[in-house]
């Protein structure tokens, strides 16, 4: 990982997590974080339970179930599941305001959409 | 006048539009007719390009595209193949090609021996073409004469955050040159139409951009699939509208000059959005079923290439314009290197910024059009896909300037 000098980086969060608006309750991940790192999010040291891939986001702070997720300043969806900062945010925990989302599993090769 | 100093050269066409490209397109016109047209190409596969209309049933938006795609100013010359019965309105194609001054031929396999007659005799005329486009002569070109649309691709969590806005700011760049840039995907911009109906030149085209998104939400809603592929939430997008955020920004921050339909070609610069989703009941399907459809309609509407973002990486090209590749995703460049011609993931590494990688994109549009190949120019893609569709004509408030 490169350094991140010339980049308003908040000290107490890791340098891998980038918030892209300041309304966000999510972070994006520039690279990816290991399952089992302890990593500082928003000031709070959380332990990540499964690797999290580049691209992907996790809670900045607690979100509540049927609360909205706010990305890029804008709702993306709404939480299923009450999630807890420095979580994996993703199909298991929100769903979409419009259509369901698609999605393959790779170990059964099967087909599941998230209600929306 | 353009500020940047270039030296790019197009070919004339009658009705004004240049060329960066001078090919010659062999169109089937059902898909019984698809070997026959592909064996014609197959010898000279960089000068001639296979497209063609696989169904029997007649359609008049397939017509309208490829009236569109035959005069479009990357081509020089048209071969039509026909197997003899198809619905398709093979003499109005033909006579619309024959207005625009281009040279053009059909062959009907029916009456041509058949397929190793209608072989022969497809090659030989392609043979012919070639060796008089070699001859055409260019002309000077400037960044107002040229046309660029934009889609995403194989979208994952990166495509938001870096090679859809460095597009972004490619377009804003080109725009104030004068050229004309299109965005589409009404159904990849569900979510967004508020913000972006402020960004309209009227309010009335505001509105307009909204209801063309709220159609589209309506369609994918009665499909029940959402425009999103299992490979978006595998690469960490979770909603559509976590996706449309990220393709909105391809857009860039021009002022909309306007809301087009396939096929329209836009009479000055600006930026425009096409609106890709059928009007009416659904009936034939989801709308556009892969990302080469988007192609093929922003070509039908004259774009010269395609810049294309890509997280998870898209290989393909196209038939006729060339596509620029931009990859989203540093961990996918460096497996498909060969297929990119852009690494916008080096903004997650802070190796560079958006405006360093959108003077990238920028450079790389000017030289693609001065002649350059793009990478997938290069391994030879080709791809082409046109289904059915059916579209009302555009609304007065579309195109208020």
């Amino acid at each position: 990982m490169s350094e991140k000098n010339d980049r308003q980086v908040d000290v107490k969060t890791d340098p891998r997590l980038i918030q892209l608006s300041p309304r966000d309750n999510v972070l994006v991940l520039r690279d990816v974080i290991e399952g089992g790192e302890k990593i500082c999010v928003s000031g709070t040291h959380v332990v990540i339970k499964q690797r999290i891939g580049l691209g992907h986001k996790l809670a900045s702070k607690a979100i509540l179930s049927d609360e909205k997720v706010i990305k890029y300043g804008a709702p993306i969806g709404s939480a299923t599941l009450d999630i807890g900062v420095g979580e994996h945010v993703h199909i298991h925990n929100i769903k979409s305001n419009y259509t369901p989302t698609l999605s393959l599993e790779e170990e059964n090769d099967s087909v599941t959409q998230s209600h929306a | 006048m353009p500020e940047t100093s270039i030296n790019m050269r197009g070919y004339m066409r009658s009705d004004g539009r240049k060329g960066i490209r001078n090919l010659v397109v062999v169109a089937y016109l059902v898909e019984c007719a698809h070997h026959v047209a592909r064996e014609i190409v197959q010898p000279n596969r960089e000068q001639a390009h296979l497209i063609g209309f696989p169904g029997c049933f007649p359609n008049a938006y397939a017509q309208r595209m490829m009236e569109k795609l035959c005069t479009h100013p990357n081509i020089g010359a048209v071969l039509l193949v026909s197997l003899g019965c198809e619905s398709f309105n093979r003499y109005q194609l033909k006579k619309v090609i024959e207005a625009s001054g281009r040279p053009v031929s059909n062959i009907v396999i029916q009456r041509e021996g058949g397929t190793p007659g209608s072989i022969k005799a497809g090659q030989k005329w392609i043979a012919e073409q070639i060796t008089h486009l070699q001859k055409h002569v260019t002309v000077p070109m400037t960044i107002d004469e040229l046309s660029i649309g934009t889609i995403c691709g194989g979208s994952d969590g990166t495509s938001g955050i870096t090679g859809n806005p460095a597009v972004g700011r490619a377009f804003d760049k080109l725009i104030t040159e004068g050229a004309t840039c299109i965005f589409e995907e009404t159904g990849e911009l569900i979510g967004c139409e508020q913000i972006m109906a402020e960004r309209a030149v009227t309010p009335e085209l505001g509105q307009a951009l909204i209801a063309s998104v709220k159609k589209a939400a309506s369609y994918y809603e009665q499909l029940g699939y959402g425009s999103f592929a299992a490979g978006n939430a595998e690469g960490g997008l979770s909603t559509i509208e976590e996706k449309s955020m990220g393709a909105y920004a391809k857009s860039g921050q021009s002022r909309i000059s306007g809301l087009i339909k396939p096929g329209d070609i836009p009479g000055k610069g600006g930026l425009y959005l096409m609106d890709v989703v059928p009007d009416g009941e659904v009936r034939f399907g989801f709308p556009n079923i892969s990302d080469n459809a988007e192609i093929v309609e922003m070509m039908a509407s004259g774009v010269h290439m395609t810049l294309f973002v890509t997280g998870r990486g898209s290989v393909v090209g196209s038939a006729i314009s060339p596509v620029i590749k931009i990859a989203a995703n540093p961990e996918m460049y460096e497996r498909l290197t060969e297929d990119m011609d852009i690494n916008a993931g080096r903004i997650l590494r802070d190796e560079a910024t958006l405006d360093e990688v959108g003077n990238e994109i920028f450079d790389l549009v000017i030289d693609i059009a001065s002649g350059t190949s793009s990478k997938s120019e290069q391994q030879g893609h080709t791809e082409f896909i046109l289904t059915y569709k059916s579209f009302e004509p555009l609304g007065p408030a579309c195109l208020p300037v």
